[in-house]
Order: C-alpha cells, then structure tokens, then sequence
C-alpha cells in the first residue's frame, strides 16, 4: 500500500504546530510524545500503521474549531477519528497528520421519546446510544457488530450498517442532525430533530464521507420503540443455490424480516469448532430472525417454514424459548472471533445482487484453490452485503500480499455481477486503488469536486477514498498553495 | 425545446446547450423559483431497465411514468416504500408524473413516517452534469457505501446539480392488510399527541396524519398500520388501548385488495386534496413533531393539514403571503409549493440557508454546473 510522502515543511515545524495546539487545549488534551501517539498509529486495519505527528483529543466543538483553525492556516493535514475500529484503515494516520481524536465528545445531550430522536456527542459508543435509551423501550437500529467500542463519529463517517440494517436501513437513514466543523473551523448546523434536513441533502452527503468533508462532533439520531419479540430460526441447506433461493422466495413472499445471515460449511465448520452452537454440517446455513407479538411471529416463522420446507432443507430449528434463540445467534456472533483463532483474517465486505449470490460463491471456491488460500463466507444475504473472511499467516512471507490479491479478484467480480467494493465498511486505504474498478475517471471526478468544495485544501483525512493517481493533480496543488 | 431520447442525446443536449435549460419531466410539479430557459424534457428516456422482485431492487429511466414503475411492482405484489405524492391537484397541472421527477423533489407521502423519504430507498442514479458529463453513483444493490453518497445529493437537487437519466431503488412487499384508527374532534395539541403516542408504541405505525377540518368538516385524526392481515388486526386492537385517554377510536379496516376505504383517506392526505382547487398559496413546513401545533397557530392559516406525526405541516394562507416573516424563527425549514410565479419571483422558495451552507450550495453548483445553465436560480 503506498502512501504518499510527508510533507516535509509541516514535519519541520513539528514543535510549532504543538506548541500552537497547546494554547487552546488543556494540557492532556495534546498526545506529542513519540512512544504515546503509537497508540494512534493504525485502526483495526493492522496490517498498515503509521504514528501521526501528535494526537489532539478536544472535549468540545469549539475546541475542535480552534483545532482546525489551527492546522487550516499551517496547512497540517488532519485525519479525524472516533474509536479506531475501521476495517479500512478509514483512521491511519499519515506522518505530517494531526489525529483528531473525538472518544471525549461522549456526553448525551438530549433526548425526546415524544419525537423520537435522541442528541449525542459523536466520541459515544454506538451500544451505549442504545444504553441511554433502553430502559425507556427505545433503541437505536444500526447495530454494527464492533457496537460495543465503535464511535457514532466512525458509523457516521463510514454510514455503517449491521445484521439488522434489511429492515431498518443503515446510519444514513437513521441521522437527523449534525453539528460539523469545517476544515477551516467554521461551524455548521445541519437537520435536526425534523425530518427531512433542506435544502440539499447535506446529511446525504456528510454520511459516508469518510472523514474528508468536516469533523461531526454532535448527532441527532432516530430511535424507535422496541419490538415485542424476535425470534430467529435456523435453517440448513446441502447447496448454496437452494438457499439463495429460498432467501429470494422469503423477501418475494412479502416477509421482511429483521435478518437474514449466511454462513457457508467453511464457516459453520470453524465456528462449530469455537463456539459449539450445535449448527448442522452443512453447505449453507440461513438464520432468519423475524420481530412482533408472539402471534404475529408465529404467523411469519409460519410463512417462512413453508417457504424453507419446498427446498428440503437438511435441518430447521425454530428457537422454543430465548436460550436456544440465543444458541442459534451464538455461532453467527462469534463466526469473526472463531476465525482469529484459526488464522489471521481479511474481512471484505463487498455487496452482489441476491441473485448472483450462487455464481459469486462457486467463484471465490474456485479462486480460493488457485491463490491457495482457505476462504469462509459469512454474510447479510437479505442485502447481498458479502463478509467472505480469506485466511492466512501473516508470519508467512508473502502470504498478506496473495491475500490482498485474492480480495481484491474477490471485490472485482462483486462489482462485475452489479455489485460494489464495500456494503459498510468503507473505501479508506484498503480498497482506494480498487476504485477504478467500479468507477470511469468522469465518476470520481464529480465525487472529488464535492471534495474541493468541502475542503479545497485536501487537508482533511488524506489519500484516503480515491485512488492517488487519481487526486495527484489536487493534492499536488494543494500542497503547492 | 429538447426532446433527447436517450442516455447519449441527453448528454450532448447539454454539452450543446447555449443558454439556460428548463428541466422537466412530466412537468407536474412546477415546484420552485420560476426559471427561464429552453425545456429540455427527459420524458423520452422512458422505461424499466432491471427489476428483481427477488432481491427488491427496480432501475427505470428516469422519464418513465410513475404509474409504470408502480404498476409493474404491484404486479410483483410489492411497492415504492416512501409513497409518492401525486402534485397534479394541489397545483393544478396535468402530464404523466415521472420517476426521475420524484426524486429530483425528493416526493414522499405518509409511509415517510415509517419507511423513510423517497431519497431513503434510492440506491442508485445516473446523471449528466452541467458539462455535459455522464457520472453514475451508487448501483443496483441496497447495501453500497464505495465512494461519496451523490445518489441522496441528487435527491431532493431539483436538477440544479445534474439532470438524472437513470434511478434504481429499494423496494418493499406490499402489506396485505391495512387499518386506520379514526378519532375525532381532537384540537391539534392533543391530535399531536395522540400521533406521538401512537408513534412510539411498538405497534408499527405507518402513517399519522391530523386534519383540522376533514371530510365532513370535524378535526379527524388518522393512525394507519399495515402488513399480514391477523397482525393489523392485533395491532389495530392494541393502538386502540394506547390511544384511549384521547377519546374514542374507530377502526376502518381493509382486508385485502378489495375495499379501498383506508386508501382514499390516505391518498387524500398524501396529495393534499384538501387544499386543491382552493384560492391561496401552499406552504409545507418541515418541523419537529412536538413544536407542529403552535408553529401552525402563528400562521393565520386558511387551511392546515398535519402529517407525520406533526413532522409536515400543510399551509393554506393568502396569495401573496410572506409566511416566514408571519412565523419568526423556527427550528425546520418552509417550502413554499404553490404560488404565482410573481411571488415565487418575490419570495424565497425554499428556506433562506445559514451563509456556510449557502457557501456550500453555490459552491457545489459551481463545480457541477459552471456554466450555470441547469435550471438556474430555481433554488436560490
Ligand atoms: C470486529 C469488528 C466488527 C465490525 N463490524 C461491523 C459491522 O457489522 N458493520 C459495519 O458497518 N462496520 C463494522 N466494523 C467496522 C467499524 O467498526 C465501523 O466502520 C465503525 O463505524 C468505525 O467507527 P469508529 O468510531 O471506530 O471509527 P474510526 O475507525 O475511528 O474511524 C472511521 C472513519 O471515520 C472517520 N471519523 C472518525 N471520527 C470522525 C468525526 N468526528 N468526524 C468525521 N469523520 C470521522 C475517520 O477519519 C475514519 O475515516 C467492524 C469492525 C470490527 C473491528
């Protein structure tokens, strides 16, 4: 992975730059020491890492604006980041980078059950929004399974999803409001707790940016009122087209349940073995979950049984009581952990249309014996939204570079059956040089403009999202300026 | 006028194009500062290019009817999830309604409450910007975040940014059963309430909409739950318990796709028909739920209709109004939908923006349109 050079005229004037950020911050608030800003040096993308010039870790918008006012006018690049778990490498610091920590913007600042929206510092944990509102019969429905140390900053930047984004949409379709800064320190104030923001659809565009349009430091966020019930049940069949099929007749039905998960044998074989959830040895497994009354979950898993039953499924269990719909989730919740402890992993997360789903699974069998890599596959299939995991040995010379190769055959067939690069977890380092792949030059052109409007200077989070040789001619001018 | 046929002669239209370009597609909602300029109209462009019952997924061209697009989903028994208003009698125009019109308005309906705006369910566009570039972004699939999200940008852009020639969506089943509570005679305060109380419950409310002066001329509010036929019915009872402390409700159910009672009412709401053909002009202010009632008192309204839970406010007022200085400072934002092109001229159409947004706005137009030729001045 290439990174472009530092800038050599903002390394050189290191102290200033930290001297000038101590000013306006108290004085834990600046990470300069060499040995601490390791700790900022890479996100869950490990296989890349880079120690920024010095970390900055505001409590306030306004700290975050005379932080940007700062780094604008020294011409400092500037890579924001929430709790580090991007998979992307959404958060890697660059050597003449500020990290722009928010994980002390965690306060709740307001919440309504009457209009339905909680207001929140962007640093909090996605699980805890949910904490502060759950006592109350509320939760909020983007539900990533990094939820637990994931910041609503990151799941905002990376418009991330998770297991039950088929029925209540992703974080872009769950955001009401933010308060962003701009790479000049400017202030705005976005939506609110109204629905549709006006004018244009600034939130649209911030959700997803990956960092590289302002800081967001506050969010106003939709909750709902929780279901009665869910129920998940699990279904087992000899052959991945059958269940990509009855995945295809259950949405046709006009059933829209909260999730439908997928798992392959390799994956069910190396979860079994971690987890012992007592999952079938089978080809394909579904766990479909449905919500309601107990009735009105009755009548779908109902549905759903006789669906699952015209395709001979080797194994349907319905879960009886909570304890065995937690045994049936069990396998699937643990299917990454299970993983790491066979292997070292790279999870892609590239999306097809349900219907390819069979022809992409044949195909990475095949190419997982030509680049001779074991590959298990785990996946939102209500979505097509893929997590095909490519196992290898980092220790192995060589074995992380025919990993990357394989993912990356992986994320061009995604995109040659009408699919894209990545359902949720974002472009970052990890897929930017792929974007020519699903993009023509004149497609990234129009998202770079959006760009130089946002930050004309390109300081924010850099040589992330395009393709260097793409933005060369903007960074070089920039630079220049 | 211009009359491209397809992808191609779209673009070359514009690159052609000598002066400003008036945009339509069925030209049904003339929503907007007035615009001069030579009509180019996408309505040639016109057709379903994949749908996949399946995977809930439907790309059309973006002149195709509207009509097509949800006949050839009901078909499949499934639906746009947002439910697009039909504008031709709030404001008196004719014309087939396209697709590609209703995103670039961003037109939802009352399932917004529930199922998200229609920029909710767009996954993907195809447009030809100022310079005559053809861009693409997002695609065919429900779960994408490659790239900048441009598809939500062009939503709701009223083609200042770009003219759509194709958009892919997101799709849903279609409920096979649908009730509403009825109550009557609520004052807005409590009718917003009631909404809010309905809204909150686990019972999956898919519409909440109060009117003031309905059918028969008593305030009537209107809870709407859809899906499988024994769960409306249990939900019905249920909302029925919750909404008691607002007085007594009545349930009209439709059971399959015979009685179209429950749809009237909704569609009536959904095109404001209450205010079609009336003398005045049309305002729809975006709020918070809760703040709905008292921001409808200070506009001296003629008419007013709540939907959203409150959250979209209908106004009728007199030709002419200035209707944000009526109001003062609010939190939300006003359209003003319908007026004569003399106070479409006069006032600001879409609400006035803070001076950084407004910089971002003339910013984006710059690099999307530079010449300025794209329905200019239509939205500030
Ligand atoms: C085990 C595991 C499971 C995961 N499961 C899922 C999943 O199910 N679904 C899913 O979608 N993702 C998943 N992820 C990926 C990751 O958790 C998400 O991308 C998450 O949203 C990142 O949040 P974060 O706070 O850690 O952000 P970071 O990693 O700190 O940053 C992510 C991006 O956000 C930007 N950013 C951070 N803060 C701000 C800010 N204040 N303003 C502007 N930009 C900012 C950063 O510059 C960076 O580009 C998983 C990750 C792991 C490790």
């Amino acid at each position: 992975m290439e990174m472009p050079a530092p800038n050599q005229g903002v390394l050189s004037k290191r102290s200033r730059i930290i001297a000038r950020l101590e000013e306006v911050l108290p004085k834990d608030a600046v990470i300069s020491d060499v040995m601490e800003t390791r700790a900022y040096e890479c996100d869950a993308l490990t296989a890349y890492k880079c120690p920024p010039l010095c970390a900055v870790l505001p409590s306030s918008t306004e700290e975050v604006s005379a932080i940007l006012k700062i780094c604008h006018a020294e011409g400092v690049p500037v890579v924001p980041r929430g709790s580090g778990t991007s998979l992307a490498g959404g958060a890697l610091p660059t050597a003449d980078s500020v990290i722009l920590g928010v994980a002390r913007l965690n306060e709740v600042l307001e919440t309504d059950y009457d209009n339905r929206f909680i207001r929140v510092q962007t640093g909090r944990t996605n699980l805890s929004v949910t904490g502060a509102v759950e006592a109350d019969g509320f939760f909020y429905a983007p539900d990533p399974s990094s939820q637990l140390a994931c910041a609503i900053a990151g799941n905002i930047a990376m418009n991330s999803g998770g297991a039950h984004c088929l029925k209540y949409g992703v974080t872009t379709n769950n955001l009401l409001g933010v308060t962003m800064v701009q790479m000049d320190g400017t202030v705005v104030e976005i939506g609110g707790a109204h629905m549709d923001a006006g004018g244009y659809d600034w939130l649209g565009l911030i959700c997803g940016s990956e960092g590289q349009l302002g800081v967001v430091t506050e969010a106003t966020l939709r909750i709902l009122p929780k279901p009665e019930g869910a129920r998940p049940v699990l279904i087992g069949y000899d052959s991945n087209e059958v269940a990509g099929e009855c995945v295809s007749d259950i949405i046709k039905a006009g059933v829209l349940p909260v999730a439908i998960e997928f798992m392959d044998r390799p994956c069910i074989r190396a979860t079994e073995a971690f987890a012992k959830a007592g999952y079938p040895d089978c080809e394909a497994l579904l766990i479909v979950e449905v919500e309601g009354s107990p009735a009105e979950i009755d009548e779908q898993l109902g549905l759903i049984r006789q669906i699952a039953q015209k395709h001979n499924p080797v194994e349907f269990r319905e879960a009886e009581d909570a304890d065995q719909a937690a045994r049936i989730w069990l396998g699937r919740k643990s299917a990454f952990g299970a993983m790491g402890q066979i292997n070292d992993y790279m999870c892609l997360d590239g999306t097809i249309p349900v219907s390819s789903l069979p022809h992409v699974l044949k195909r990475i069998g095949e190419m997982s014996k030509e680049f001779g890599l074991d590959v298990a596959n785990v996946f939102h299939a209500g979505d097509g939204n893929m997590h095909p995991l490519i196992l290898f040995d980092a220790n192995k010379p060589g074995d992380l570079e025919t990993c990357e190769a394989f993912g990356a055959e992986i994320l061009k067939l995604c995109v040659e059956v009408g699919g894209c690069l990545t359902g949720e977890h974002g472009v970052g380092i990890e897929k930017r040089d792929l974007m020519h792949v699903q993009f023509a030059a004149v497609d990234l052109e129009a998202q770079m403009r959006v760009k130089d409007v946002f930050d004309p200077a390109w300081l924010l989070n850099p040589a992330k999202v395009f393709p260097l040789d793409a933005s060369e001619a903007r960074r070089a001018r920039a630079e220049a300026a | 006028m211009l009359t491209p046929e397809s992808e191609e002669e779209l673009a070359e239209a514009i690159a052609g194009a000598r002066g400003p370009l008036r945009v339509v597609g069925g030209g049904t909602r003339p929503i907007g500062k007035p615009v001069q300029g030579e009509v180019l109209s996408v309505a040639g462009l016109s057709g379903i290019t994949l749908y996949e019952p399946g995977a809930l997924t439907i790309v059309a061209k973006a002149g195709t009817p509207l009509a097509e697009v949800e006949a050839a989903l009901a078909a499949e028994g499934q639906m746009l999830p947002f439910e697009p208003m039909d504008h031709r009698k709030l404001l008196g125009t004719t014309g087939e309604p396209t697709i590609g019109g209703v995103v670039a308005a961003n037109v939802s309906g009352p399932r917004r409450v529930q199922a998200g705006a229609c920029r909710d369910s767009l996954i993907g566009v195809r447009f030809v910007d100022g310079g005559g570039h053809v861009v693409k972004n997002g695609g065919r699939v429900m779960k994408n975040v490659t790239g900048y999200d441009l598809v939500k940008l062009m939503s709701g852009a009223m083609g200042t940014l770009g003219v759509l020639s194709e958009v892919s969506f997101k799709v849903l089943p279609r409920p096979a059963a649908a009730a509403a509570l009825l109550i009557e005679g609520l004052s807005p305060d409590r009718a917003v309430a009631a909404m809010a109380a309905a809204l909150r419950s686990p019972f999956e409310v898919s519409g909440a909409a109060h009117v003031p002066e309905g059918m028969a001329g008593d305030p009537v509010t209107m809870i709407r739950i859809e899906g499988f036929e024994s769960s409306v019915a249990y939900r019905a009872a249920r909302l029925q318990e919750v909404l008691e402390p607002f007085g007594q409700s009545t349930v009209e159910r439709r059971a399959s796709e015979g009685g179209e009672g429950v749809t009237d009412g909704w569609r009536w709401v959904r095109d404001v028909e209450g205010f079609a053909g009336k003398p005045g002009d049309v305002w729809r202010l975006s709020v918070k739920p809760g703040d709905a009632p008292e921001i409808a008192s200070r506009a001296g309204a003629e008419g007013v209709l709540f939907d959203w839970g409150g959250g979209l406010v209908w106004l009728l007022v007199a030709e002419g109004t200035d209707l944000r200085a009526r109001l003062g400072d609010f939190r939300g934002h006003a359209t003003l939908v319908r007026a004569s092109e003399e106070t479409r001229a006069r006032l600001d159409v879409f609400q006035p923006e803070p001076a950084p947004l407004k910089a971002l706005a003339e910013g984006l137009r710059a690099q999307f349109d530079p010449r300025g030729i794209l329905n200019p001045g239509l939205m500030g």
